[in-house]
């Protein structure tokens, strides 16, 4: 197992380090640059200013060189600094990184609480009452924009009954019910849009399980319902959703955007977006970069569990 | 066993109870803490430092918890805040000189208020007045802009509050001193070696709670990144005292969320310059308008299409001049923004005291646009679509930023009015970031680029019309002159606008300037933007100025209703 993790993580590391040149390539290629936008927005601004900060930022440099600067300065633990919060790019990060784990780890967490039962529900009854009133709840969930989603729960539970905060965190130093209750409705809107996801998932890889010979050799066998599904088809439905949810980690991590605009919610997907647009290289860089780390993690993540969910595999078959 | 089922209905009338009793009244003791004002705004300031990114949400904040050397007022006129008096040609503070290497330049004394402190008990000085010159000034600060600092040549201090700045040039708007921010020499000299690393240095973003950075009726006593910033009364500010006991500003980007929290309580006002677009003001007040006070303030802000001058169609005046005929700006005006945004005439706004009034207009007349266009050699050809001798057609790109409701709405009228005409328009719109920063900046639109310019009261408009500041390669795109006008008249008439202050002179050349905008039309004036704010019916005081510098500037004059 050990020689398994050494093998995958030296080829995340490459991975990495290659998305690092193209990333920051390709933000060298978006049109403008700090300087740029700074030219547009100042009537003051003159040649002079321009040339003399784009020598000050090292903006005149070659690609490849600016490059090259950040990675030495990055493998000496400096990321940069953040021009639109001024503040180092790791000093920004950190929180909102703590931020988006909280709610997309809760949200997850609570998508696959309700996903999985509700899933197997569905499949060990298909085409009942209840796989139709779960599958048009998924279709629903599915379907409805996030965007839409948050908006409606702010207008009934903020603004009609008064029940939560429509928005923002809670403030430094605020007590943990406070910190619960502006966090309720983002967490909230987040499940009720991946729920749907996943249930459908877990119902078409369990109904596939429960087609199997060895479930039928099991059912024949005497075992009731409830056993067969939980002792013997549940591990294997779970492959296929350990796959999706692996896949989907880095979308999580960084894809949570419409929920923390709404909610004024300070996360990685929101800072990811804001550098983009406000042409924060280095922001937008170890941001992007954290996503593709959190990809290839869940990627580990789900091969391991492969070998926990289902014992005809072991971490024998990945090695050379 | 009937005694221990769970009883599910009880507990779920219990819990349901628990949210819709305790929880609003929780949330409504807040809202009901008058002492306590919370304002949303739609973006949040990449920093407080006072010369670094300029930004309306950081002017808007620092305005409570900072007073610039002077500022315009409600009426648009140059005043003090921190200064006793401006200096004046006809009282001798301000006065002619020639500069060291024998040029025009000009005098010009001020003094700062006598009472005024830093937070902490260090009196202003003129040692600040240096400090902030040298700062500015350095070339490896990164102040967004050294211009003025660079135009000073050198500084008298005559005691601790007086001191007399030598400027490298006359110019009639020389009272205004604006953009010379002043820094806490006590604190920020000590992290401001070695210049290039500064930025990073700053207490304004290291240490923003730091009481000695700040001088207003506030001071900055809690910032969260990105979420919002608090303020506090000064102790030591030596003007009128402020009511609110605390005034968070926070940011809410998505403005259907900022709505929703202003309808939930959790935000007492929606700030104007950072706020609502005006037709989502517009519908708020129609549902929402007896609860809350909404003002519109037409103010600088002017919507205009500028035009690619180097596009064979468009260099033609006369076709311009069809084009503004050709559209009906007041029911534009009417019918999209409900007559808030009014039309404009040229770039001068109607309450600046320098505007003209009698110049050309181009009311919407079709046919005479249509006889404009024949005469120019564009008939009506087949399909609609006028053509030339050669045979082009009349056609051209029409560009805003993509995502923008208000001008997208005013795009497509645009394109119907001139499509009766026979002008084939073509919608092709982008990004805010691409189209900012690189199709208009770069010059690359081919046809008409809708946006808006954002200026100072009587300013001068050199930066857009004088054929100096075309942005071209060789000049790192420097400029903001985007459709390549270039005018010896305008620019004789600009040069001498910042050099001819004897009144009734300075008024003709605006007069001069307003009427050669109108004849050439570089632009197409559309109308000017309006600020929405929304307010509670229990706050009083507040007044939106129209210009750049914010009504929290004022903010010792907001109270409550009894």
């Amino acid at each position: 197992m050990i020689r398994f993790l050494a093998t995958r993580l030296l080829q995340c590391l490459l991975v990495l380090a290659v998305m690092s040149f193209l990333i920051y390539a390709l933000i060298g290629l978006m049109p403008g640059d700090p300087i740029d936008l700074m030219i547009a927005a100042n009537p003051d601004f003159t040649s002079a200013d321009a040339a003399r900060l784009k020598a000050l930022y090292g903006l005149d440099q070659p690609l490849l060189k600016r490059y090259g600067n950040w990675l030495t300065s990055a493998l000496g633990g400096d990321f940069g600094y953040s021009r639109l919060y001024s503040q180092p790019v790791l000093d920004v990060i950190g929180p909102r990184l703590a931020n988006t784990a909280l709610l997309v780890g809760i949200s997850l967490a609570l998508s696959l609480l309700l996903a999985i039962p509700l899933g197997i529900a569905a499949a060990a009854r298909p085409y009942s009452v209840i796989d139709y009133l779960v599958n048009l709840s998924c279709f629903a969930g599915i379907s409805a924009p996030p965007f839409w989603l948050a908006l409606m729960a702010i207008m009934l539970f903020s603004v009609t009954l008064g029940w939560f905060p429509a928005g923002g965190q809670a403030p430094p130093g605020a007590s943990i019910w406070e910190g619960i209750q502006h966090a309720v409705l983002p967490i909230g809107v987040l499940t009720l849009a991946s729920v749907g996801g996943f249930t459908r998932f877990m119902r078409a890889s369990m109904l596939q399980t429960l087609r199997q010979d060895f479930i039928r050799t099991a059912s024949a066998k005497g075992m009731t319902r409830t056993r067969v599904i939980y002792g013997h088809a549940l591990r294997n439905a779970l492959l296929p959703l350990v796959t999706v949810i692996a896949l989907s980690f880095g979308t999580l991590f960084s894809g949570a955007l419409i929920t923390e605009t709404m909610f004024a919610w300070l996360g990685m997907g929101k800072t990811i977006y804001d550098a983009i647009l406000g042409n924060d290289f280095n922001l937008a860089l170890v941001g992007l970069l954290m996503a593709t780390g959190m990809t290839l993690l869940g990627n580990v993540l789900a091969d391991i569990s492969y070998v926990a969910l289902d014992p005809r595999l072991d971490f024998r078959a990945e090695e050379p | 066993m009937r005694n221990l089922r769970f009883p599910i209905p009880r507990l779920l009338a219990v819990i349901f109870t628990v949210f819709a009793v305790w929880l609003p009244a929780q949330s409504n003791a807040q809202n009901h803490d008058r002492d306590r004002l919370v304002i949303g705004i739609s973006q949040f300031p990449s920093t407080l430092h006072p010369s670094f990114d300029s930004m309306l949400a950081k002017e808007y904040v620092n305005a409570m918890a900072r007073r610039k050397i002077t500022v315009y007022d409600h009426d648009w006129k140059v005043t003090c805040l921190l200064c006793t008096d401006l200096p004046d040609l006809a009282k001798r503070s301000a006065r002619y000189e020639k500069t060291p290497d024998g040029k025009d330049g000009m005098a010009l004394d001020y003094a700062l208020d006598p009472r005024a402190v830093w937070g902490d008990g260090t009196p202003i000085t003129t040692k600040d007045v240096l400090f902030t010159w040298d700062v500015g000034r350095h070339p490896e600060t990164g102040t967004d802009s050294s211009e003025l600092y660079r135009r000073i040549l050198s500084i008298d201090v005559h005691d601790d509050h007086r001191f007399t700045l030598h400027m490298d040039r006359r110019s009639c708007d020389y009272q205004g001193l604006a953009d010379f921010n002043l820094l806490p020499a006590h604190l920020e000299s000590g992290v401001f070696e070695p210049a290039a690393d500064y930025r990073k240095r700053t207490l304004y973003d290291r240490d923003p709670a730091n009481p000695g950075l700040w001088y207003g009726p506030y001071r900055v006593t809690q910032v969260n990144p990105g979420a919002s910033i608090v303020l506090e009364p000064n102790p030591l500010w030596w003007g009128k005292k402020p009511y609110f006991k605390q005034i968070v500003v926070r940011t809410i980007e998505n403005t259907a969320a900022l709505v929703a929290n202003l309808l939930a309580g959790d935000i007492d006002m929606i700030d104007g310059a950072t706020g609502l677009s005006i037709d989502q003001a517009l519908s708020f007040e129609k549902r929402h308008g007896e609860d809350y006070q909404v003002i519109y303030k037409p103010g600088l802000i002017y919507e205009h299409l500028d035009v690619a001058l180097n596009n064979p169609i468009l260099s033609d005046v006369r076709v311009r001049r069809a084009l503004l005929h050709g559209i009906d700006r007041q029911a534009i005006s009417e019918r999209l923004f409900a007559g808030k945004q009014p039309v404009a005439h040229g770039q001068t706004n109607p309450l600046d005291s320098v505007y003209y009034g009698d110049g050309p207009k181009y009311t919407y007349d079709p046919s005479k646009a249509a006889q404009m266009l024949d005469e120019a050699g564009w008939p009506m050809g087949a399909g609609g679509i006028r053509r030339n001798a050669d045979g082009t057609a009349l056609q051209f790109d029409l560009m805003t930023t993509a995502g923008n409701k208000s001008r997208e709405l005013v795009q497509q009228v645009l394109q119907s009015q001139w499509k009766e005409l026979g002008i084939d328009v073509t919608i092709r719109n982008e990004p805010a970031r691409v189209f900012f920063g690189e199709t208009v900046s770069k010059r690359k639109f081919t046809g008409l680029a809708m946006f808006a310019w954002f200026s100072a009261p009587q300013s001068i408009p050199r930066s857009t019309l004088h054929s100096e500041m075309i942005p071209t390669e060789e000049n790192a795109w420097a400029g903001q002159n985007y459709t390549g006008y270039a005018s010896d008249r305008m620019d004789k008439t600009l040069d001498d606008l910042e050099l001819v202050c004897e009144p009734e002179a300075n008024r003709k050349l605006w007069e001069e300037m307003q009427t050669l905008y109108a004849e050439d039309l570089p632009a197409l004036p559309l109308y000017f933007r309006a600020n929405s704010y929304i307010l509670p019916t229990w706050l009083k005081g507040v007044r939106p100025t129209g210009h750049q510098y914010p009504s929290t500037n004022w903010v010792e004059e907001w109270t409550v209703t009894e």
